[in-house]
């Protein structure tokens, strides 16, 4: 029998996997088993035969290759124009450092044997055997900062719920977003779905640590794989004791269920993930109080990006230090970078902090996928900020980017090549604004609707005509009051992307005012 | 008032089959911390759709009044208060999928369909196939790389 591994990544579904498998399936001699993706999105089909030199991989597999690829000796790891050789070899995956990747499409996803041999359950073993509060600073010794966009020391977050608990809270509770609406970002649903018990892990450290006996994950709607293999997971972790009454055998006690959201990008913001949670409207809450200390059912509750849950097993594991070892400036460890949108090379790559854009576009992404020049990138999701090609070498860190005048976001690179109409991508912010913004509060509701009239009136009034140039005034003035009168920063950072637009491509706006 | 009037009519008319069935999903839940949206989740798997109906049965039984659990059903894309169509064509029109073409995608989705009532072309927001766009949902399967020709093989698979 020989094994050959086929993803059960969506992104690999999407792009035929389950048909490759299926004609594999019925080849004499073959036994399929389903991996997780190994992050090279662009060669997805990604299929991998076992042989005694490794596993050897074929890249962008259809059904239809199966016969020819057979007869080129594929089984015995034969050389063909699709073969990428030795996978744990491949250049691409040895230059990373990966640290929340590190188990990623080797094995079957809920292979609980599998991760414990790829070194799986040694950080939660730790942590139990510590005193909480050495755990906290354990985090806090990391330096690791919160994955899904604002970038908050996670330690000092836990230390604030570990601190309510110590002053009489009678409950916290743990939850997980898993939301992830920022387009070009795909990192917390890879890792869901492709190596799940490292988020159970996470989340069941942070929930002994706090004393939370209840953990709840938020996964959008739009990721059906990953709400089915979570939830087997969580079967799966409970079956063998690191879920349930006796959390690895520490007498604690920790329950883990996933909940579904329903088509709604307001509900990553963490309030109105909250509100979402208590079976409520996402309608955000005021801050302060802070979920730290007014949470889930108004208790302490640790809120954290499933990113930021996945690095905590190797900080416990391997110490605070050796994460923080890492990175850049007050930025440590490592980004699970996404790259995305109009690329030669797209998927999850990840590195210390402080690598550069551009070696991250260009180097490593390849450029184009349309071979074209780049002419825009757009970090951080859809309230980051588009950077221009001549912009391309700051260091992806928290502070160096702010400079740039972008932001790290949840670390997703969204490429454009030189046909992108920026003056339609800034109309495009305002709008995704208007369609999601959950309506509590004006400058975000109203504010959006007038800045795509306005994007709209300026580009179909022709340049030098009178009046335009009050229009980006206009323009500006809606800017402002979005940026400092909305209540979150759905409607406080949609300006980024429309006046980096502005910034640095006037002449997509049918140039800019005199 | 709505509760009030709903156990007056509760008793001259027996419950519909429909809301019987709502009321025994919801009550699966109902246990649950915070179980609305896993309440109009799974109601909205056994029925296709949230109706006034189910909506006046789980206000009932939670015991929140009717606006609160409209309200809830209002606020989500993804609930709906109609039948769904027999097809489902969802495109992603966010970022990524826009550097790679989406924009003709979703213009040419709209026009294909747009004289066919058993197909809903419906735009969303990101699917997580952002390195593989542009990305659409058909008839609940994700796919990637689609090209406005992947619209026309699915249209030709679909009986009348
Ligand atoms: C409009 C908006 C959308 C957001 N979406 C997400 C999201 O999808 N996932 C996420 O983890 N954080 C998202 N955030 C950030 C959360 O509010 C919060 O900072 C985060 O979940 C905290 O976890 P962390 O400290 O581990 O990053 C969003 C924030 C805003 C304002
Ligand atoms: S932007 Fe289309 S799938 Fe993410």
């Amino acid at each position: 029998m020989t094994t050959v591994w086929v993803p059960s990544d969506s992104s690999a579904r999407a792009v035929g996997a389950d048909e490759v498998a299926a004609a594999l399936a019925e080849v004499e001699g073959v036994s399929v088993r389903r991996n997780g993706t190994r992050g090279m999105l662009w060669r997805e089909p990604l299929v991998e035969v076992e042989t005694d030199r490794g596993r050897v991989g074929y890249a962008t597999v259809a059904a239809d290759d199966i016969p020819a690829l057979l007869e080129a000796g594929m089984l015995s790891g034969a050389d063909h124009e699709t073969c990428i050789g030795v996978v744990d070899e491949d250049p691409w995956l040895t230059a990373q450092d990966r640290v929340s990747l590190a188990r990623i499409g080797v094995a079957e996803p809920t292979d609980i044997h599998a991760y414990e041999a790829q070194g799986g359950w040694a950080g939660l073993r730790r942590a139990v055997e510590l005193d909480p509060a050495d755990v906290v600073e354990e985090v806090v010794a990391s330096g690791l900062r919160g994955r899904g966009g604002a970038g908050f020391p996670t330690g000092i977050k836990w230390r604030t719920v570990l601190q309510a608990r110590d002053g009489g809270a009678d409950q916290a509770f743990v939850a997980c977003n898993l939301d992830e609406g920022d387009s070009g970002t795909f990192a917390d649903r890879i890792l869901a779905e492709g190596d799940p018990f490292t988020l159970v892990e996470g989340m069941t450290i942070a929930a002994v640590t706090v004393g939370a006996t209840e953990g709840y994950i938020y996964c959008r709607s739009e990721y059906p794989d990953a709400i089915a293999r979570l939830r087997d997971a969580i079967a799966v972790a409970a079956e063998h004791g690191y879920l349930g009454d006796d959390v690895a055998g520490s007498g604690r006690s920790f329950r883990l269920q996933v909940r579904v959201g329903a088509g709604a990008y307001i509900c990553g913001e963490e309030t109105s993930m909250l509100e979402s949670l208590e079976g409520r409207r996402g309608e955000v809450r005021a801050k302060p109080p802070i979920p730290a200390l007014h949470g889930l059912w108004d208790s302490p509750t640790v809120v954290n990006n499933l990113l930021s849950f996945a690095a905590i097993p190797m900080i416990l594991a391997d110490g605070g230090e050796a994460y923080a070892a890492r990175g850049v400036g007050r930025s440590r460890g490592t980004q699970v970078f996404q790259l995305a949108g109009n690329i030669a090379r797209g998927g999850v790559y990840e590195a210390p902090l402080g690598i550069t854009l551009r070696e991250l576009v260009e180097d490593i992404g390849g450029g184009t996928r349309t071979g074209r020049p780049v002419r825009a990138v757009q970090v951080g999701g859809p309230l980051g900020a588009y950077l221009p090609a001549d912009r391309l070498d700051v260091p992806m860190g928290y502070e160096e980017l702010a400079e740039a005048g972008g932001m790290l976001g949840h670390g997703g690179l969204v490429v454009f090549d030189d046909t992108v109409d920026m003056a339609r991508m800034a109309r495009f912010a305002m709008e995704f604004c208007s369609v999601e913004s959950c309506g509590k509060c004006t400058p975000c509701r109203i504010g959006s609707t007038r800045g795509v009239e306005t994007i709209d009136r300026i580009t179909s009034t022709p340049a030098g005509a009178e009046g335009r140039d009050q229009l980006f005034v206009l323009l500006e003035d809606l800017c402002a009051t979005m940026t400092t009168g909305s209540l979150c920063a759905m409607g406080g950072l949609t300006p980024v992307p429309v006046r980096s637009a502005l910034t640095h491509f006037p002449e997509d706006f049918g140039g800019s005012p005199r | 008032m709505a509760r009030a009037g709903r156990q007056q009519t509760e008793e001259l008319t027996p419950r519909s089959a429909r809301a019987e069935m709502t009321r025994e999903i919801s009550q699966r839940h109902a246990g649950e911390r915070g179980p609305l949206l896993e309440i109009l989740h799974a109601v909205q798997a056994e029925h296709g759709y949230i109706a006034d109906e189910d909506v006046m049965e789980i206000a009932d039984l939670l015991n929140l009044s009717v606006a609160e659990v409209h309200g809830t059903v209002s606020f989500y894309h993804d609930f709906r208060r109609r039948p769904a169509a027999d097809h489902e064509v969802h495109v992603c029109r966010a970022e990524a999928c826009q550097a790679v073409g989406a924009a003709e995608l979703w213009a040419a989705a709209e026009e294909r369909f747009a004289h066919r009532e058993d197909v809903e072309v419906r735009e969303v927001f990101c699917f997580g196939n952002c390195a593989l766009g542009p990305s659409a949902s058909i008839d609940g399967r994700l796919r990637g790389r689609v090209t406005v020709d992947d619209l026309a093989t699915a249209e030709s698979g679909w009986s009348r």
